[in-house]
Parts: C-alpha cells; sequence; structure tokens
C-alpha cells in the first residue's frame, strides 16, 4: 500500500508580522513525549529578541493610538480565528501531552478569555479613569495609557491558556510585545503566531520567540528600550535576574509565580492595569 | 509681517492672570516702603465726583479738598487731579486756580457713550476749551462687541484730535467688555489710536477696575512701549477705595512697568474715598496708633 | 527697519523694605530625637548630626542619628503596632486619627511653615501657601479612604501590605512625609519614615503631632540620618513596602537591593521635563508658567519644567519677556515674605548646580541670569537661563535640580513631540497653547505622568503624580496612590 507522506510544519518565529528562522540558524529538536514526532523549532538569539524590541517599537504608537472599540475588534478577530483552528489546537496540545478533554477545555477557555478581554478594550480606562475634583479652578483627569513595549515570556506548563492569558491584558492595553513561549511545550504558540497574522493584528504588535529562556531571559530583562518585563514562573534565580535587571532602565518588573490559568482570578482588569501608567492632565477653567 | 510685530496671539488665560495677580498682591509693603508707597498713592489720585445730584458747591468742597488733603499733617501731596462731568470744569479750574492739579472732564456721553460723534465731539471741545486738563472717554462697547474694531478706533482717533492738547484717557468700560481678551484688544486698539491713557471704568458699571483687568491693561501698555516706544498710562477707576488695594496695584504696576510708572504722569487711581483711606493709614504709620474716620475730614 | 531696544527699569525708587516672618511662636527640640513607638528617644550609639539653615549655615538643631540597630527597633516598632492594633482597628476608627493629623497641621501651619523654610531655604511664602496647606490636605483626602477602600479596588479585597518603609527628599520635607504617611495609614499599614539629612525638622514636628494625636505607638515611627539609615531600612528583612522619593540613582539603587525580597515599592525618581510653547498660547501667562516651572522652590523640583520648547517664530519676544520677569524675581532670606527665590537646600547641591552652569557655558551655551544681589552667608543661586543649546547638551539631558532653565526652539509639532520624548525621564510635561485640540494631542503623545497644559507644578492630593520611564514607578495622590499600599485579593 502506498503511504501517503505527510507534509510536516515548520516552526518558525513571528516577528514584525513575518515569520522568520532565527538569524542565528540553530534549532532545537523537539518530541513528544512518546519521543514519536520530531519538530525542530527555532532556537532565537538575542539578535532575534533585538529585532523583535525594534519592531515592537515601531509598532508601539500605531497600536496605542488605535481606537479601543478597534482594539477590541481586533481581538475578538483572534478569538475567531482561534475558534477556527481548533482542530490543530487540538492536536498540537495534545502532541504536548494534553489529555484530549483538557485539551478541549483549555481551548474553549483560551476563546474565551480572548473574548472577555475584547470586552475589556474600551472599558477599563473607564473604570480606571478619574476627574479629580482639584481645590483650584483646573480640571484635572487621570487615565491608564500603555506603558509601552513589554518583554515576557509565557507560562511554562499552559501553552495556550497561559499564553493567551498574559498576552490578551497586555495587548488590550495599547502595549506591543515580544514574548518568549514555552520552552517544552512551544508547538501552540506558533500556531497561535498564524492565527494573530490572519487576524488584523498589526505586524509587531505581537512577536513571539521560541529558545532557551535560560539564554533569552538575560536580555529580555536587560534591554533597554524595553518598559516593563513580565516573568512568568517560580524560579527564584530567574526571579532575581528580571528584578534586578529592571533596575537598568527602571523598568516595571511583574512577576506571575506558576498557577493554575483557568482559575477565575486568573483573568481581570488587574491584569491588564499592570503594564498601564496613569497618565494625569490638568488644564485652567475660565473664560 | 512687518518687523517688531509681535506674532503670538493676544488671549489672554483667565485663570492664570488671576494665579498671577495673587502672586503679586501677596507682596508684604512694609514700614519705609509702605509709607513711600501711601504717599505716591495719594499723588496718583484724580478725586472724582461723577453723580447727577453733584453742583457747584459740592465740586467747590471737594477742590478744597483736593489742595488741603489733611492739613494737620504736613508734606502730604495733592491729589493728581480732579474728575468732573462737563458742566463743572469751570467751578473746579477756578477753585483749582493755583493748586497744580489738574482737571479731568468725563465727554463722550459718559458714561454709556449712547449719542452721535458730532454731539460726542462737539462735548470734548467744548470741556477743553472750559480749561479740561485731562479727558476721559468712554469708548462705544456696543460697537466693540459687534466687531467693528475700525468703527471704534475711528471714534477714539477723533476725539483724541478734539482734544488737542488736553490729555486723553479712554475708558474701556472692562465691566461691559467682559472678557479679558476684548480687554487686551481695546486696549490695543485705544492705544494705536491715540490714547494717552487707558483706564478700566466710568464706575457706573459691575465690575469696575479688577486686578486681573488692570494687570492685563498693564502688559498691553508694556507691549505697546516696547514695539512703539510710546509710555501710555493706566487708570483704574471704580472700586479701588481701600489704601491696600491701592498699594497692591502700586506693586502690580513696580514690576509689570517698573520705575516710570511709578508717576501721576502714567498711573492714576480714579476713586472718591480712597483719598482718606491713606491718609489714615499715613497717620497711623506715623503715630503707630490706630485711627477713626471722625478726624478726617469727608467731602 | 532695527527698531531700538526699549528697556523697563525694575530697579525702581521704591524699594521693598524687608517682611521677616517671626520665629518667635516656634519650638524646636533640642536635641531633635528619634521617634519610635511613640516616643523621642537618643539613638542607640547616641549619635547626633546638625541641621543647619542654608540661608546662613548656622546651626539649628542636633539631630539623632539613627543607625542600623535603631532602624531594628523602629521597624520592631512597627510591626508591633501593626500586628496588634492598627490592622485590627476599625477602618472608620483608622480614619479618625489620620484627620485629626490634618487638623492638627492647619492648627499649626504658621510654625510649620517658619520651621519648613528655616531648615530647607525655600521661601516663607510657598510653606505657608504651598507645602504646609497641601500636607494638611493630603491627610484629609487619604483620611476619608480609609472606610471606603471596597470603592476603589471594585472585585478585589484591599489588604493592608504591612510595615512600610518610607524614604523622602529635600525639596518639600513635609508635603512628601504627607504624601507618603497619608495613603499608608489610610490603607492599613504602619510607617517608619526616614526624612533626608539636611531636612529633618518638619517632620519631627509632625512626630509631635502625632504623639499629641494619640495615635497608638509604633503605628507611625520617623527616624533621621543620611544614606546608611536609609540603606539599612530598604535591606531591613521585617520592612514588607518600600516608599521612595529621590534620585533616579538611588531609584536604581533600592530596585537591586530589594531583589529577591518580594518587597513591594513605589519610586518617585528625576525628571527633566519639557515645557512647550505655541505660537498661539496665551505669552504672558505662559512666560509666568514657566518661571512657576522652573523656579518653584529653587528649582529643587523632580518636575521642573527643565526644557522650555520655544516656538522659534516667537522666540525672540518670549525671551525678551522672560528675562525682564526674571528681573523682577527676588532673591534672598527664605523668611522675608517678599522674597521668590529662596536659598539653595545645601552645599552639595549649589556646588552641583554651579557645576552644569559651569558645563553649560564650556559647551557653547548663551547664559542669562537674572542681576539680583547674593547674600553673603548662605548657598544662593540667581536665576539662570540658557540659550543656544540643542538637546546634544548635558544641561539639556540631564538633572540639574537647581533654578536653571534650558532653552531651545521649535518648528513642528512632530519634531517637539520628538524631543520632548528624547530623554529617559518621563515625569511631567507642559503644553502652552490656546487651542484644545492640539492639547489633548500633545498632552497623549508626550510620555510622562503628568501634564501641565496651560500651567505648570499644579499639585492636589487627588491628582495622581508619578512618572513613566526612569522617572520612577507608581503613583501617589488619588485613587491610584492607594494601589501601593495594599495586596488585591
Amino acid at each position: 500500500m502506498n503511504k501517503r507522506i505527510n507534509i510536516q510544519k515548520t516552526y518558525k518565529l513571528y516577528i514584525d508580522g513575518k515569520f522568520p528562522r532565527t538569524e542565528s540558524a540553530r534549532y532545537i529538536k523537539w518530541q513528544d513525549s512518546k519521543e514519536t514526532t520530531l519538530v525542530n523549532v527555532c532556537r532565537s538569539s538575542r539578535k532575534d529578541f533585538r529585532n523583535a524590541v525594534v519592531a515592537a517599537r515601531n509598532a508601539v504608537n500605531g497600536w496605542s493610538s488605535r481606537t479601543a472599540y478597534n482594539r477590541g475588534q481586533i481581538l475578538y478577530r483572534i478569538a475567531e480565528i482561534l475558534e477556527g483552528r481548533r482542530e490543530q489546537f487540538m492536536a498540537e496540545l495534545t502532541l504536548q501531552g494534553s489529555a484530549k478533554k483538557q485539551a478541549e477545555k483549555e481551548i474553549d477557555q483560551s476563546v474565551d478569555r480572548l473574548i472577555y478581554y475584547s470586552g475589556w478594550a474600551d472599558k477599563y480606562i473607564q473604570i480606571f479613569s478619574r476627574v479629580n475634583p482639584v481645590a483650584m479652578p483646573y480640571f484635572n483627569f487621570s487615565y491608564p495609557e500603555a506603558t509601552g513595549v513589554v518583554a515576557a515570556t509565557a507560562p511554562e506548563e499552559s501553552s495556550l491558556l497561559g499564553l493567551v492569558s498574559i498576552i490578551a491584558p497586555i495587548i488590550v492595553g495599547g502595549n506591543t510585545l515580544v514574548i518568549l513561549a514555552s520552552e517544552s511545550r512551544p508547538l501552540c504558540s506558533i500556531t497561535f503566531a498564524e492565527v494573530l497574522h490572519t487576524s488584523d493584528v498589526p505586524g509587531g504588535v505581537m512577536n513571539i520567540l521560541t529558545g532557551y529562556r535560560s539564554e533569552l531571559l538575560e536580555h529580555f530583562s536587560s534591554h533597554m528600550d524595553v518598559n516593563a518585563i513580565l516573568y512568568c514562573g517560580s524560579d527564584p534565580e530567574e526571579i532575581r535576574l528580571v528584578e534586578s535587571n529592571s533596575a537598568l532602565n527602571v523598568k516595571r518588573p511583574v512577576v506571575y509565580p506558576d498557577q493554575d490559568w483557568s482559575k477565575e482570578k486568573a483573568q481581570g482588569p488587574y491584569h491588564i492595569m499592570k503594564t498601564q501608567e496613569i497618565k494625569t492632565i490638568w488644564h485652567p477653567i475660565g473664560v | 509681517m512687518q518687523s517688531g510685530t509681535p506674532t503670538y496671539t493676544r488671549n489672554i488665560d483667565q485663570v492664570n492672570a488671576q494665579e498671577r495677580v495673587t502672586k503679586l498682591f501677596s507682596r508684604s509693603i512694609k514700614k519705609e516702603s509702605k509709607i513711600v508707597a501711601l504717599n505716591t498713592v495719594l499723588s496718583m489720585i484724580d478725586l472724582t465726583t461723577l453723580e447727577g445730584k453733584d453742583s457747584q458747591g459740592k465740586v467747590k468742597q471737594l477742590c478744597y479738598k483736593a489742595a488741603h488733603l489733611h492739613d494737620q499733617f504736613s508734606n502730604l501731596p495733592n491729589v493728581a487731579a480732579i474728575c468732573v462731568y462737563p458742566p463743572m470744569v469751570p467751578v473746579a479750574k477756578k477753585a483749582l486756580n493755583g493748586t497744580g492739579i489738574n482737571v479731568a472732564s468725563v465727554a463722550t456721553a459718559f458714561p454709556s457713550g449712547m449719542t452721535s460723534l458730532d454731539t460726542k465731539l462737539e462735548e470734548v471741545k467744548t470741556v477743553v476749551a472750559a480749561g479740561a486738563d485731562e479727558v476721559d472717554m468712554v469708548i462705544s462697547r456696543g460697537k466693540f462687541l459687534q466687531g467693528e474694531y475700525d468703527w471704534v478706533s475711528d471714534e477714539i482717533a477723533k476725539v483724541k484730535e478734539a482734544c488737542g492738547e488736553a490729555h486723553l484717557k479712554v475708558i474701556l468700560e472692562s465691566g461691559e467688555l467682559v472678557t479679558l481678551d476684548n480687554v487686551r484688544l481695546a486696549s490695543d486698539l485705544a492705544m494705536a489710536a491715540g490714547a494717552d491713557f487707558i483706564k478700566t471704568s466710568t464706575g457706573k458699571v459691575s465690575p469696575a477696575a479688577t486686578p486681573s483687568v488692570v494687570l492685563i491693561m498693564l502688559e498691553a501698555i508694556r507691549d505697546f512701549y516696547k514695539q512703539t516706544g510710546k509710555k501710555i498710562g493706566m487708570k483704574p477707576a471704580g472700586g479701588v477705595s481701600k489704601a491696600k488695594l491701592a498699594v497692591q496695584y502700586l506693586v502690580m504696576v513696580r514690576e509689570t512697568l517698573g520705575q516710570d510708572w511709578l508717576s501721576p504722569d502714567l498711573f492714576r487711581f480714579g476713586a472718591s474715598s480712597l483719598a482718606n483711606d491713606v491718609i489714615m493709614q499715613i497717620v497711623k504709620q506715623s503715630t503707630g496708633v490706630y485711627q477713626s474716620t471722625n478726624y478726617f475730614s469727608i467731602d | 527697519m532695527k527698531t531700538e531696544v526699549k528697556t523697563l527699569d525694575f530697579n525702581t525708587d521704591w524699594e521693598y523694605s524687608p517682611a521677616l516672618e517671626s520665629t518667635d511662636h516656634i519650638h524646636i527640640q533640642e536635641p531633635t530625637d528619634l521617634f519610635i513607638s511613640g516616643e523621642f528617644i537618643p539613638g542607640v550609639r547616641g549619635k547626633y548630626f546638625e541641621t543647619i539653615n542654608p540661608a546662613n549655615e548656622e546651626k539649628i538643631a542636633n539631630v539623632a542619628e539613627a543607625e542600623k540597630a535603631d532602624v531594628d527597633l523602629a521597624v520592631k516598632a512597627a510591626r508591633k503596632a501593626y500586628d496588634n492594633v492598627w490592622s485590627k482597628m476599625k477602618p472608620t476608627e483608622r480614619g479618625k486619627y489620620i484627620f485629626r493629623i490634618a487638623r492638627l497641621i492647619q492648627e499649626r501651619a504658621r510654625e510649620f511653615a517658619v520651621i519648613e523654610s528655616l531648615d530647607g531655604g525655600k521661601p516663607i511664602r510657598e510653606s505657608r501657601d504651598v507645602d504646609v496647606p497641601l500636607s494638611a490636605a493630603h491627610f484629609f483626602y487619604y483620611a476619608g479612604w480609609a472606610d471606603k477602600l471596597e470603592y476603589a479596588f471594585p472585585g478585589r479585597d484591599a489588604h493592608p501590605v504591612g510595615v512600610a518603609g518610607q524614604i523622602i527628599p529635600w525639596n518639600f520635607p513635609l508635603l512628601m512625609a504627607a504624601w507618603k504617611i497619608a495613603p499608608a495609614l489610610a490603607t492599613g499599614n504602619t510607617i517608619v519614615l526616614k526624612p533626608a539629612e539636611t531636612t529633618p525638622l518638619t517632620a519631627m514636628k509632625l512626630a509631635e503631632i502625632i504623639q499629641e494625636c494619640d495615635l497608638p505607638p509604633g503605628v507611625v515611627n520617623i527616624i533621621n540620618g543620611g544614606g546608611n539609615t536609609g540603606q539599612a531600612l530598604v535591606e531591613h528583612a521585617d520592612v514588607d513596602k518600600i516608599a521612595f522619593t529621590g534620585s533616579t540613582e538611588v531609584g536604581k539603587f533600592i530596585m537591586k537591593t530589594v531583589v529577591g525580597t518580594g518587597k513591594k515599592y513605589t519610586l518617585e525618581l528625576g525628571g527633566k521635563a519639557a515645557n512647550i510653547l505655541f505660537d498661539d498660547a496665551p505669552v504672558d501667562q505662559a512666560v509666568e508658567g514657566i518661571v512657576n516651572g522652573i523656579f518653584f522652590n529653587q528649582g529643587h523640583v523632580c518636575c521642573a519644567g527643565s526644557r522650555l520648547f520655544v516656538q522659534e517664530n516667537i522666540a525672540e519676544n518670549v525671551i525678551s519677556k522672560l528675562k525682564e520677569r526674571m528681573e523682577t524675581l527676588i532673591v534672598g532670606d527664605p523668611l522675608d515674605k517678599n522674597t521668590d527665590i529662596g536659598a539653595i537646600n545645601s552645599k552639595i547641591q549649589l556646588d552641583k548646580i554651579k557645576m552644569y552652569v559651569d558645563i553649560g557655558q564650556k559647551e557653547g551655551g548663551s547664559i542669562f541670569q537674572s542681576p539680583c544681589s547674593l547674600p553673603k552667608m548662605g548657598y544662593w543661586h540667581a536665576p539662570t537661563l540658557f540659550t543656544d543649546v540643542s538637546q546634544s547638551h548635558r544641561i539639556v539631558q540631564e538633572e540639574i535640580f537647581g533654578p536653571v532653565l534650558a532653552i531651545q526652539t521649535f518648528r513642528t509639532v512632530d519634531e517637539v513631540i520628538m524631543k520632548a520624548n528624547n530623554t529617559p525621564y518621563g515625569l511631567s510635561g507642559g503644553v502652552w497653547t490656546d487651542k484644545g485640540s492640539k492639547i489633548f494631542s500633545l498632552s497623549k503623545k508626550i510620555r510622562a505622568g503628568v501634564i501641565w497644559a496651560n500651567t505648570f507644578n499644579k499639585f492636589d492630593p487627588s491628582a495622581p503624580f508619578g512618572g513613566y520611564k526612569e522617572s520612577g514607578l507608581g503613583r501617589e495622590g488619588g485613587v491610584e496612590g492607594l494601589m501601593p499600599y495594599v495586596n488585591l485579593v
């Protein structure tokens, strides 16, 4: 019997709205738990990260000045496309070791989470904005604005829901992002990049790298043009590195210890506020 | 654009202007500087009576007061001028003969300005012929608010011409112009049209002189001087009845225009009851005792 | 046609006589001890340092210096008060204590103002009209929050953090103490506060008030000392949160120090604000705003408008108006009610300012200084501006923290936004224009935490304050000012 040869997927990086291979031409062999499937994943270098930050920086003005409505629509679009690619994510999640039921639940929750944050796009600003009754003839108001370029490491254990839970609140708030995918479960993250690519997300807004955290965290946390670093994990040494390097340019360090991303409080507007700045504006009231 | 013409706007921010006033008015004027200030204020007063019930007798009494502010106290300066309605000019002129005190007459259908230009010019010529040294005209606020700035400007120019040698003070009636933007525009317009002085108010409309209006007019005078080299005088009128406020205005003049304007030649107060309060303060400063109005003549 | 220059003569015959605020009614403890657990006590090793009046270099008082052991005592007192009293107290009662503090500051306003000017060199008019009333207002504002926190954080429960270590600067000694203490108390934390070494006295006066208020012992502890004392506080293992206002350099050091400890922190750091003046701005008010932006408090203001950008077509005019305005600034005795610019806070700071002025001249900047005579004793610096400078000049890039303004011109909106943001700092910014839509556009594009549109250097307890980028982390004031002192569950 003639067996059809499968077309195997090449897992590439996602930088500036394109899918390049790592400039370093290095790769990581990835095998599933049964050690049957073999995939070559890009081993990103610090230069890939640098390129991604440049792309993110270039995209930040445009993205943060989109209307909140538009950002919400784009997040909704991501959810729609994700829903449509359900099969592919099912395959990858199970390949990465999830039970079928568990994988199904994870996809459901990921879609729901995107829609949840999509709905926040034009509301969190209302919740966290104020008109401040100053004791002078001035109109004074304060509201949240995007911090800027965020570098993040995705949760290691929850490769899709974790990734979405980190990305959505950062992006909905007008930031741009460079995120390092789960090292042990990288497949969904690149497929997720393909979702992003077909969801009207402007190039450079989200950049997804694969590779070794131990190699890249130093650069993620030290880069002087990164405004916030979001670390997911519980390794004390890595946390120390992130916090210490943050001091170089007063980055906003955010640490999410290993956790269950399906729990209720893993979502909410306070997560958006972790990568927001409050701006206060004064103006006289007169004729 | 002509060289020397500023490209900045004349718009005024009301809140910031008020904050500047507050800062200026928080100066603490004590001791020697207070005495100097009070004497200077006295010398800048246009002692004013502008009432329908003014009579020859009333004007004569006021003129005597102008030259004898407080005879118990020597070395007090005289006020700068007496300010009256047109029919009282001859009375005042005669009463003040030899005192060096000027006679100022309001004119141009004061306070409303609501009559024909010809009538206004006739009135001006009459008071000048009767001996008025200074003429206080009102601008046509209706025309100004209608946007007919050229008309307002031409009218001032014609009144100026009718004044001949007499000094022209142009009353903006800021209380009817309402905004500081308008006050600034009217000031610029009046100065360009030939005003020797610009003056806030008739005293018949509330609010009369307010601190922020005075500040904006002083700044207009400063800019006009910078552009043309001409020094225009300033006269707040109405609502300045206390020595403390008058001294605060002096601070404003000092820090906006400097030395040259700290003189009756370029700064006046239009007031009726200010003089006595200033004299009371002077007596208090020299005796150290708080005073009663019973000891100061009212005319 | 070249018109001749018409100058105004501000050197008038009529001069203001000195109007000195009386110092009769003030009382300063000698020596001034540490305030720990509700008592004034000397340091463990009995060491004292002198605090001087920067206007005449005379000693005002000996102040107890806290060493590591004293820091430990203070933190222990705070922990005990937190565990036993303050975290258990009904929020309404907590609020009432804070209201009491506010009232007592108002009642003793004059004493606070005089001591602030004596110890720090700022003009009495500012300490009287700005620092002290705003300090009272801060306590009033946050007192009211104590029993309303559920409305500040919908969907979450706000829990106090624990013991807060707070380190404040010398530019607004009492006001910064208020900014730190009021929200921390309202949210149920206890405090160890360290004022700046050169300006300990008003904070210690505040300690007296806190004692008078019968605030439970240990809820607020105030200790003095320099960098070592501060470091000991930051490093103390039982401090849960650090709140710091000061230089970016020290802020970064604190970030490194707390690495791995899980301590929360907020930082209010340096700035180099752009103050942008368009040709459609109300120019005389803008000039006043520029003066207030850079010369307020001798320029010892982290959010000072130290980089002025003037649209080129009006630059000549604006600079000439500015110079004239500077001539009327009165530099002198901080206790004189007519003083606009007081003494520089310390010799170290004066030397730093002079160094930058020197650098500015060496780098080719054109200098103008207001023609004022400076007293012989004490630390003084004339109001100074530089023209003919660019973004590449050090005096444009670096925070001077003194009365030195660097003026550049610009041509287009894009250019000025680019230059305004061309700095590692992002604390504040100013925009002057009569055009509303331009204000909103620029306010959005300037990357800074506070935007003053047609005004500058305004503060209010209800208005959040804090920086982007290297100007800091977190906000003080307003609802946001509660956030650093709570854990949301």
